[in-house]
């Protein structure tokens, strides 16, 4: 550590400054010249101390700035490290700690700004004192500034009532919060309720979910919103005003006992449309309930098949059949409001469109499967009872399940989608246990990376299915041999054998990868939160806070985030409950005072600020004709301090001169 | 039945060819390869070479250039593109294949009165002298050039084209021969300078 | 309508009865070509195994050429519509081969911008022409012939530019607008043989076996290209084939030949006698 403190004097009037440059290791001292970069800016006019130190969050740096600001009397604090995002709060705390306000401070970013994306020292070592001098000239202007407290709604939203969301309820319940679980189909479950057995314990899905999904229904501190979906969110953290909007089921729930007394009385005798639930495999009738352990345990009525919303003209023979007349052509949509601290976002994933990959066949040769459709398949209450057929209903021989369909491709999607080497196995085993079929997996790279995975792989070799390690080029009805007519042929490179194989089959498994859901960048904008590049919702780190999100009071759980299998999803809505814990029990947040203010005599009252802002913290009291902003709800943007014609708004920590001389800094020598 | 010894020391490795390699024009994603084979599988001719184009990719990136160099893959490669279309990493298999030939001729490594890279040092000739092609007697030269007894194979077929007016003896030739050859000379010049 | 027309080599040699029934139908549509002014060889598939630069400057000086007229050009030949097509999309994306290319066609006194359009003729007839204003063409419709459609590689791949690569349809349209049946036909865009049929034809021959063979089984009765060069592979092997393999015995057709005669144009000028295999069955009903 230099020394460049030797009890410099100070120019009249401007504050005491002390300067610190962290070496973080070689993070920075790797690339910039840090001793030089405090001798600089020993030299800036009102820096009295400058130092280097090797890790400067650590106790000892700490304790050494708040030592300086006691012993050197400093007025103002510039600390060169890493982004604030890590540790603008510690560098705050120890200016607090040496008797200095906390926002008499201001931090610089040399690592992620330029140690890391650099690799000119020279030039890495100049922009650090270029950075250095424009905090340096603009912390002199800083004024001394407070958190404000505001006190945090108890009460907690769930969105989306797949495994994430229902795990995530019943933790905050159990913690004797009031959780409103909100849900956009009919039932909750997700897609965990239309598997039939879960990898690699072979449990089976429904007899570890359903009793789940019964406590949701029946615990006092839930209250559960099917078919209802959040249309708007306002407020900030520990005080959100969300709007849910209530679709019609056409049943009333709270008179439907769900003993399906209707669907038996429907004027359609037979089942005649397509079943969404078992993807499609099975026929349902317009009144329906997904499955039997639906919940709520209330049926539907689907408008676009029902003949008394198409024609008006049926004898609408299930709700004569209703004793408790929950039938209910005429319901509308419902509009409520709610008031809570925190949020929960678990609104799950979509599968790879299998059409999308149109050499494999999906939709083009019936004996082409999703994955999907295979667990309704191999479910005893799914559309055959348990039974592995094909769509005209004659047994497979021989089926063959492709891996990777929409994940590991840059023309599709890049990522890994993580479950499908498991879930291929899983129904490779159930596959082979209800048929007997001979079983081929195509795969790139079996990926068995979680607690008994590797050994449920070895299971499965030992079961006798076949692995060939290559991408199938194609699914095709071309026969080039006797034994290959009237099958469907998939072309791969056995890649450990090193030549090319023709593989005939009587079914295909498209083993589909995971997406984003189809209204993932909707969802997020309506909840202000961000999403990585592939559309799944960012967290706010990847490793230490994978269930935040950069705004406040607003977490995320399941595969919304990534794709996960059932245990991380479970693991991660558990850490998101708790983290909403820590915000309510908490009972107050502090925030942030970059907010800006309307300097009211100056205000001339035009109103452009008002519909700019973006949380709507901007009102206009018409008895003054001034604007007003509401400090607590401003989130810092600083757009109504750009926008206002007369500059009568001002931004706390972006205060016109603060800015300007940052400029002048940066800009000069 | 020979035995012949499989194992590679590093020293067999030559680093700058798959650096080389990485740098052709399509070769920039070399590095991806994931190893599917998606490749092979598609490719139609793949089930005729010694070794599959997923593994010279992977020999080529290894820097294994004599097997890469030598092998029969990269002259049964017909141009159909569809590796590159399957591709999951967007390799462009083909441009690398393309670049894999140039380096077998420059280096003189093909396999002697192998047709193909025949073929395309005839066709290149061919263009410097014509500006055109003409496919009777880029045949001709080809069989003349490589196999002759198989060329009797196909006088049926030569036939069959004279019968059909498909057949001329008279080479297409431009008329602006000396622009064409200013071209191609100019990037012969061109190379010349890049090579010192 | 005006196009610049680039024949290639093929289209002057064995592949002369596509130039013929191409210019036949086009002029019956009233759709004017004008043949680009001495052009050359665009390099095919073996120039590139030579040099690469060379092989953009040949498709460069042809494009230069044409860049004087404000015209799209029409390339019927497959390896000639990539060769300029790719030679356009490389000169684009890789800055140091454009400037050696611009530089030695400078050295000729030509200038590229990169600035035509190079087209296939389905895409021209389906898109600018349009399938009706065909189907008004039509006197009479092929009735009861069924056709395997054929696009071979290079019109679909690497490229997707009006076509699907998997299942491209254009050419199912325009034979569907003729009056003719199309057979699904799951080898569609699979590779001939390209040149390997001439230079390693124990393996060439068996690509285009594979291609007439699967044809038959699905009951055409001719395969219907778009490339000179499958045509010359699929239709000139045959007696090769039959001795390698077993007698196909499938006529094989550029699709202009059979557009023409449903517009009612004559065997001899669609070049039809130009068939080895003999393509009379095409013409049964008329």
């Amino acid at each position: 550590m230099a020394d460049n403190n030797a009890n410099k004097q100070q120019p009249n009037g401007l504050p005491r400054i002390g300067f610190y440059i962290c070496h973080c290791g070689s993070n920075i001292a790797g690339t910039i010249d840090v001793a030089d970069v405090a001798k600089y800016a020993a030299g800036l006019p009102g820096v009295v101390v400058s130092r280097d130190y090797k890790y400067m969050c650590s106790d000892p740096g700490q304790e050494m700035i708040a030592q300086d600001i006691r012993e050197h009397k400093l007025e103002r604090l510039v600390v060169a490290a890493c982004s604030p995002n890590l540790h603008e709060e510690t560098f705050r705390k120890a200016a607090a700690k040496g008797g200095l306000n906390s926002f008499f401070f201001q931090m610089v970013n040399i690592r992620e700004h330029a140690s890391w994306v650099h690799e000119d020292k020279k030039a890495a070592t100049a922009k650090a004192k270029d950075l250095a001098r424009a905090a340096v000239y603009r912390v002199r202007f800083h004024k001394a500034l407070e958190k404000q407290q505001v006190p945090v709604d108890p009460n907690v939203l769930v969105v989306g009532g797949g495994i994430a969301g229902i795990h995530a309820a019943l933790t905050l319940a159990n913690a004797g919060k009031k959780v409103t679980l909100v849900e956009r189909e009919s039932t909750i479950g997700g897609h965990m309720a239309a598997f039939d057995k879960t990898f690699p314990t072979l449990d089976c899905a429904a007899c570890i979910l359903t009793p789940k999904m019964s406590a949701v229904k029946s615990h006092p501190n839930i209250t559960l919103w099917t078919y209802s979906e959040v249309s708007k969110v306002e407020g900030y953290v520990g005080n959100y005003k969300v709007t849910v909007k209530r679709k019609p089921r056409y049943v009333i729930e709270d008179l439907c006992v769900g003993c399906m007394e209707c669907i038996d009385a429907c004027v359609f005798k037979e089942p005649k449309f397509a079943d969404k639930f078992n993807q499609g495999l099975g026929k349902r009738k317009p009144v329906y309930i997904d499955f039997p352990q639906a919940t709520p345990k209330v049926v539907m009525i689907d408008p676009e098949t029902c003949i008394q919303f198409k024609t008006g003209k049926c004898k609408k023979s299930c709700a004569e059949a209703c004793d408790r007349k929950a039938i209910d052509f005429d319901q509308k949509e419902e509009v409520k409001e709610l008031q809570v601290g925190a949020i929960i976002l678990a609104t799950g994933f979509k599968t790879f469109d299998a059409k999308k990959e149109p050499h494999y066949g999906y939709g083009k040769y019936p004996g082409v499967f999703t994955a999907l459709e295979i667990e309704r398949l191999v479910n005893a209450s799914g559309p055959t009872s348990g039974e592995v057929v094909l769509r005209d209903g004659k047994h497979p021989k021989a089926v063959g399940i492709i891996h990777c369909v929409g994940s590991r491709d840059e023309k599709t999607n890049k990522w890994c989608s993580r479950v499908c080497c498991m879930y291929s196995l899983k129904l490779a085993h159930l596959i082979k246990e209800h048929s007997g079929a001979e079983v081929y997996n195509f795969y790139i790279d079996i990926r068995a990376a979680g607690k008994a995975y590797e050994e449920f792989y070895d299971k499965l070799l030992s079961e006798g299915v076949h692995f060939i390690r290559g991408r199938v080029a194609e699914v095709t009805d071309w026969a080039m041999t006797p034994e290959e007519e009237g099958k469907l042929v998939l072309r791969v490179e056995d890649t450990l054998a090193g030549f090319v194989r023709r593989v005939p089959v009587d079914m295909v498994v498209l083993a589909t990868g995971l997406e984003p859901q189809a209204d993932a960048q909707e969802v997020r904008r309506r909840f202000n939160i961000g999403c990585g590049n592939e559309g799944f919702f960012q967290e706010r780190h990847p490793k230490l806070a994978p269930v935040n999100t950069f705004t406040d009071g607003i977490f995320i759980a399941g595969a919304c985030q990534s794709p996960k299998d059932i245990p991380d999803t479970v693991a991660q809505a558990g850490a998101a409950a708790a983290e909403a814990l820590v915000l309510i029990d908490a009972g107050h947040v502090e925030l942030e005072p970059n907010t800006s203010h309307v300097v009211e005599e100056e205000c001339c009252g035009c109103k452009s600020c008002v519909p700019l802002c973006p949380y709507t913290a901007i009102t206009f009291d018409e008895a003054k004709k001034k604007a007003v902003i509401n400090e607590v709800i401003c989130k810092g943007c600083g757009v109504c301090a750009a926008a206002c014609p007369s500059g009568s708004i001002r931004q706390n920590l972006f205060e016109d001169e603060e800015i300007f001389s940052e400029i002048e800094g940066v800009l000069g020598k | 039945m020979a035995i012949t010894q499989m194992m590679k020391y590093e020293a067999d490795r030559d680093a700058d060819f798959a650096r080389w390699a990485t740098s052709q024009t399509g070769g920039e994603n070399l590095r991806h390869c994931i190893q599917c084979g998606v490749c092979s599988a598609t490719c139609p001719l793949s089930l005729y070479m010694d070794y599959t184009p997923r593994r010279l990719i992977n020999l080529a990136r290894e820097g294994f250039k004599n097997e890469v160099l030598s092998s029969l893959t990269i002259w049964l490669c017909a141009s159909c593109y569809a590796c590159r279309v399957e591709c999951p990493k967007k390799i462009q298999v083909t441009d690398i294949m393309y670049a894999l030939k140039r380096r077998a001729i420059q280096e003189g490594v093909y396999p002697k009165r192998f047709p193909i890279p025949v073929l395309a040092k005839e066709f290149g000739r061919m263009i410097f002298m014509w500006g055109r092609v003409n496919e009777t007697l880029l045949v001709i030269d080809l069989f003349l050039r490589t196999n002759w007894f198989k060329f009797l194979s196909m006088t049926g077929l030569g036939l069959n084209l004279m019968r059909t007016g498909r057949m001329s003896f008279l080479p297409d030739s431009i008329r602006r021969k000396d622009e064409l050859r200013k071209i191609l000379n100019a990037l012969e010049a061109d190379k010349t300078e890049v090579a010192k | 309508m005006k196009y610049l027309y680039f024949p290639g080599c093929s289209l002057k040699g064995t592949g002369k009865a596509y130039e013929e029934s191409l210019l036949a139908v086009f002029r019956a549509l009233g759709v004017e070509l004008k043949e680009i002014d001495d052009w050359n060889c665009c390099g095919a598939t073996a120039y590139m195994s030579v040099d690469e630069a060379k092989s953009y400057a040949l498709a460069g000086r042809n494009l230069a050429i044409a860049e004087r007229e404000e015209l799209d050009v029409i390339a019927p030949c497959s390896a000639c519509y990539l060769g300029l097509n790719k030679a356009q999309k490389s000169l684009q994306d890789h800055p140091e081969i454009r400037a050696r290319v611009t530089k030695a066609l400078a050295a000729a006194g030509l200038e590229y911008h990169g600035k035509v359009k190079v087209r296939h003729p389905l895409d021209v007839l389906i898109n600018d022409v349009g399938l009706d204003a065909i189907a008004k063409r039509i006197k009479s419709p092929l009735k009861g012939h069924k056709f395997a459609p054929y696009y071979g590689c290079q019109i679909v791949r690497p490229f997707a530019s009006f076509d699907d690569q998997y299942d491209p349809k254009t050419m199912d349209k325009l034979l569907a607008a003729a009056g003719a049946e199309n057979v699904t036909f799951p080898l569609k865009t699979r590779c001939c043989g390209g040149s390997l049929t001439g230079t390693v034809p124990e393996v060439g021959l068996r690509l285009a076996y594979i291609i007439l063979k699967e044809a038959k089984k699905r009951g055409a009765e001719a395969v219907v290209t778009v490339c000179p060069l499958c045509q010359f592979n699929l239709d000139g092997y045959q007696d090769q084939i039959a001795r390698k393999f077993e007698a196909v015995d499938m006529p094989v057709v550029y699709f202009t030949q059979v557009l023409g005669l449903a517009m009612g144009l004559s065997a001899d000028e669609l070049g039809l006698k130009r068939s080895i295999i003999s393509a009379d069955v095409v013409l049964a009903g008329r």
